[in-house]
Formats: C-alpha cells, sequence, structure tokens
C-alpha cells in the first residue's frame, strides 16, 4: 500500500475509535453520575410504584451495557429515541434544525476562511508596520472575549449606534434565500468576528514561518516583488499549515454556534440542546451533544489527512 | 528588578480593582445586590452610576457583588485543574510505563470534544450548585494542565539532579515535590493566568445560557442573560456585564503575556 494512503487509512480508524469511545463516555460515564433519570421526570413527589413503572417502560432496569449498545445501535440508524419531556422523535427534531444551524455555519465560514487569510497575508507582508500592528491588536483583543460578549457588543453597535440590523435572527421554512441570508446576517457578522482572530493569527505564523527558510531569500535577493515572493514562494508552502489551521477553527465554529444561536434566539441545533439541558432531557442531550462531538471529531481528523496529503515528503517515499 | 512595561502596569491595577471590589463588596458596593431601587432600565445618572437592570436593582452594585462570584468560582475551579492537572502530569512524566498511557489516553479523549459539550452533557445529568460548577470547570480544565506539565516534567525527569534524587533512594513524593515542582513553577505560573481567563469565560458562558450560577446569587454571565432585552429597547444594561468580563479578560491577559515573556527569558539567560 502506498505510505500516504496508509497513514490517512490509519489516521482516520484512529479518529472513528476515538469516535466511538466517546460515545461510550457521553452514555455510560453520564449513567454512571448521580441522579435517576425516573425521579427527575417525575419529580421528588412520586411513589414509588410510579417510579418503578416509568423505569419498566423507558427501559431502566436493563443493565447499563445492553442500553448502550442498543442506543448506540439506534444511533447509527438514525433512531435517537423519543424525547422525555414531550415524547417527540429526536431524529425529527434535529433533522428539522441542523439545516438552520449548517447554513448559519457555513455563511460565517464563507467568509470568514478568505477574509482570514487576505489578512493574515497583509499582516505577513508588512511584518511589525502598521498594517500587522492594527490587525494584531484587533485580533488579539477580540480573542479573548467569549461569544455571547462580543455578540452583544456587535448587537449594540449595529442595532442601536448604527441601525441596520435586527436584533433576533428569525428564520422559517418558506422564507426566500435572500430573505433568510438578511435574517441571519448579525450572526454571521459574530461567528467571522470570533473565528476571524485565530484563524488569522496562526495564518500570518504559518506565512512567517515560512518566509525564515533560505529560499525565500533567494527570492527577494534575485530581486521579486514582496507580494510575488508571498505568493508564488511562501504560499504554496504554507498552504499544508494554513488549511490544518482553517479546519481546525471550523471546528472551533461548532461551539461558537451553541452560544450564538442562543443569543439571537435561532432555532436550531445549539439552542435545541441547551433547551433540553434545562430540562433535564438525557436522549436529547446525548444525542446532539453526540452529534456535536462527532463533527468536531471528524473535522480535526479531515485537518490532518490535508496535512498528511500537503506534505510533499510523504508524498514521494524514498 | 527590571521596568514593568505599560501593558502589564494596566493589567495589574485593572486586575487588582477588581480583586478589590470583590473582596470588599460591602464597602465598595453603593446599595444591595437584591434593593429593588429605581425604575425599570434607567439610564446611568449619578444615584444610579451605570443604570438600573430588568427590574429596578443598581446595575454597579450588582457588578461589584457578581465579581465576587465570578472570580470565586474561577479562581477555585483554575486551583483546582492547577493541582490535579499537574500532579497527574508529574505523576505520568516520572513514572511512565502504563499510568502514563492510561492518562494520557483519557486525556486525549476529553480533549478531542470541546469542552462546553462536555459540560453540558454533564449538567444535563448533575444538579447545578457551585461546587458541581467549579469541579466540572476545574476537571475539564485540568486536561489541558495535565498536557503542559506533563511536557514540562518529562524534560526536566532526566535531568542528572533528578537521577542523583533517584540514585540516593528518594521516593516518588519526593522526586515530584522538591525535584521537579520548584523547576517547572515559572511556566507554570504564566499558565495559571490564562487557564484563570478561561475558566472566567467558561462560568460566565454557562450562567449565560443559564445552566450556571443560579438566583439568587449572580454572575457576570447571568447579569448579560437578565438584561439581554434591554438592547432592543435602546438600553446598554446588558453591555455593562458584558464590559467587565471583557475588562477582566484582558487585564488578567495583559499580565499573565509579561510573566510569560519574563520567565521565558528567565531560562535563556541569567545574568540579564
Amino acid at each position: 500500500m502506498h505510505p500516504v494512503l496508509k497513514l490517512v487509512v490509519q489516521r482516520i480508524a484512529l479518529g472513528l475509535l476515538l469516535l466511538l469511545v466517546v460515545s461510550m463516555l457521553i452514555f455510560i460515564g453520564v449513567e454512571a453520575l448521580p441522579g435517576d433519570t425516573a425521579q427527575s421526570i417525575l419529580g421528588q413527589s412520586a411513589t414509588p410504584q410510579a417510579l418503578e413503572n416509568l423505569r419498566q417502560t423507558l427501559g431502566l432496569n436493563e443493565p447499563a451495557t445492553t442500553r448502550y449498545f442498543k442506543w448506540l445501535w439506534g444511533f447509527l440508524h438514525g433512531d435517537f429515541g423519543k424525547a422525555l419531556t414531550n415524547g417527540q422523535d429526536i431524529a425529527a427534531a434535529i433533522g428539522q434544525r441542523l439545516g438552520n444551524t449548517l447554513f448559519l455555519a457555513s455563511c460565517a465560514a464563507v467568509i470568514a476562511v478568505p477574509l482570514a487569510i487576505i489578512l493574515g497575508l497583509v499582516a505577513a507582508r508588512y511584518q511589525a508596520r502598521w498594517p500587522d500592528k492594527v490587525i494584531s491588536g484587533i485580533t488579539l483583543s477580540t480573542i479573548s472575549l467569549p461569544e455571547f460578549v462580543a455578540a452583544y457588543f456587535v448587537i449594540y453597535l449595529l442595532t442601536q449606534v448604527i441601525p441596520i440590523f435586527q436584533p433576533v435572527a428569525m428564520v422559517f421554512p418558506g422564507m426566500s434565500f435572500w430573505a433568510k441570508l438578511n435574517a441571519v446576517a448579525l450572526p454571521v457578522i459574530v461567528l467571522v468576528l470570533v473565528v476571524l482572530a485565530h484563524m488569522m493569527r496562526m495564518t500570518r505564523a504559518a506565512i512567517l514561518n515560512v518566509m525564515e527558510s533560505a529560499y525565500i531569500e533567494t527570492a527577494e535577493l534575485k530581486g521579486l516583488s514582496p507580494m510575488r515572493v508571498i505568493a508564488q514562494h511562501a504560499l504554496p508552502n504554507a498552504i499544508a499549515p494554513i488549511v490544518s489551521v482553517v479546519v481546525l477553527n471550523l471546528a472551533y465554529l461548532v461551539v461558537g454556534v451553541v452560544v450564538v444561536e442562543v443569543v439571537f434566539s435561532y432555532n436550531a441545533l445549539g439552542q435545541y440542546l441547551v433547551d433540553h439541558v434545562s430540562k433535564r432531557d438525557l436522549p436529547v442531550v446525548q444525542a446532539v451533544g453526540m452529534i456535536f462531538a462527532g463533527v468536531y471529531i471528524g473535522l480535526n481528523i479531515l485537518a490532518d489527512v490535508v496535512a498528511i496529503l500537503a506534505n510533499p515528503r510523504l508524498r514521494h517515499p524514498k | 528588578m527590571r521596568r514593568i512595561p505599560l501593558s502589564a502596569l494596566i493589567g495589574m491595577i485593572l486586575t487588582g480593582g477588581f480583586l478589590f471590589c470583590a473582596i470588599f463588596a460591602e464597602w465598595v458596593a453603593p446599595y444591595g445586590y437584591d434593593e429593588v431601587l429605581g425604575k425599570v432600565w434607567e439610564s446611568p445618572s449619578s444615584t444610579y452610576l451605570l443604570g438600573t437592570d430588568t427590574i429596578g436593582r443598581d446595575i454597579l452594585s450588582r457588578l461589584i457583588y457578581g465579581a465576587r462570584i465570578t472570580i470565586f468560582v474561577a479562581l477555585a475551579a483554575s486551583i483546582l485543574s492547577f493541582s490535579l492537572g499537574s500532579f497527574l502530569g508529574f505523576l505520568a512524566a516520572v513514572r511512565g510505563g502504563w499510568i502514563d498511557q492510561v492518562l494520557s489516553r483519557l486525556v486525549d479523549v476529553v480533549m478531542s470534544v470541546p469542552s462546553l459539550i462536555i459540560a453540558l452533557v454533564l449538567l444535563s445529568v448533575l444538579d447545578i450548585n457551585l461546587t458541581v460548577l467549579i469541579f466540572v470547570i476545574g476537571i475539564l480544565d485540568a486536561t489541558r494542565v495535565f498536557r503542559l506539565s506533563r511536557a514540562v516534567a518529562m524534560d526536566i525527569a532526566v535531568m542528572d539532579y533528578v537521577e542523583a534524587a533517584k540514585l540516593r533512594g528518594e521516593g516518588q513524593s519526593w522526586v515530584i515535590f522538591r525535584e521537579i515542582l520548584p523547576n517547572a513553577l515559572s511556566p507554570l505560573v504564566a499558565e495559571f493566568g490564562l487557564r484563570f481567563i478561561f475558566a472566567v469565560l467558561f462560568i460566565s458562558t454557562l450562567s449565560f445560557l443559564g445552566l450556571g450560577i443560579q438566583p439568587p446569587l449572580m454572575d457576570w454571565g447571568g447579569m448579560v442573560k437578565e438584561n439581554k432585552d434591554a438592547l432592543v429597547y435602546g438600553k446598554s444594561a446588558a453591555l455593562m456585564p458584558a464590559l467587565a468580563i471583557a475588562l477582566l479578560a484582558i487585564s488578567v491577559n495583559l499580565v499573565a503575556d509579561w510573566v510569560l515573556t519574563r520567565t521565558s527569558s528567565l531560562k535563556g539567560g541569567r545574568g540579564g
């Protein structure tokens, strides 16, 4: 087998194993904690008989491992069970909301990725001069803000100081694409702000790292313009680190989305998760948590695979 | 001692101010934290310096009392994550073998999922109270301290003086606490600042989501949540606690940054 293919297969297998272990953690780890599902549904005043009946119907009397495998089997087949609070099918509820989350996250990604790379290039080109200082200064201050704080600053600025947007993002089925785009403008701006800083700083660092090499000095000495040195000589060699930075930050979007959806009362997966944590609806939390974890791990695997593929030393084995 | 740069000085003064307010809240705050004084969402005035909140309580007083809870929880969580993370990290580095394998793989698994998602899953089962919050944040954060302290201790564990101590017949705890700990302290101290900020942001985010500090206690994240509707009416009430979180995070960051550069230059040359 080609060594690169072997590495990639190894990495993916490792990722799948990790996913399995995480699923055990989310299911069995949570079971082991103090707290009784039946008790939390019926409340403190429930009679022992009522508790016993509920445990029977929910299958809580079976051993945890049996329930884990049933759960995993169902999960792999798109059957997430029913919500404890209202008895609705979880898969259907997730299906309605997943699209909204993906729409929000992909809008943010489409803007943030090119912007971060361009700003990173500019900062590297004018290193230690004013464009670099301005860009680095702004990103450094946004990096230390939690998502919801950044969100409220943006809301205040763009709905009160300069009133151009609505402070809530309502999306419902049947809206036209442009209306949807307009509705998510504010949350997208916030998400872009949150991931932009990390992405731009890592891009800058990756390019500056390449700029130290001898062949860059040669290119400079033979009289190429600085922008051309970066575009033709530095960028191709910095692609691997930049791509993995981009993918890692897309994974970071996964967490940002949860908080931002709550801020804007945006009806999607993150809001659904947070709502059901406070209702203590364990099956919903486990299913949605598992989806978020899966996307996060998946993106991390992708980042590693891209890094492997982009490394010329691995592509041409001796 | 060399001069302290301006940024670090500003950071120290602000951090000190926050700490002072948190400790002496009873004397600093103009009103009690649950006194209903004025109308809903009054604008800042000379009576209520930062205005009033959703049921007419003084925002400044609530901010000052809230600082106590935010800082206490964050501090307790980062102390827990440090003692747990660095002890296990040192242990893994010194013992190696299966202890190292088990601990490292466990940390890999926990770190492969975003902390917020794990915290949400845990908090859907556990009773939400101060102790549980401190433990959840502290343990999740300990994974990062574990990685750092294990890496630092790995470098120290191969030094001659550690070898000498082992040959002398010193026990495990002597090697960890008397040989490795003093030498690993400076990078760990700089990291403490960053972990503290992380804990502040984490507890604020949880409270904002309604899953952190529960009323009648309140912290800054919870205050943003309480007052978030004010923005729709053009009032700035929700911005004040948000600003406080941002200011605390940035000022601790400035100090931690300075400690980091200072300690790393110390390692390079002692003469300077």
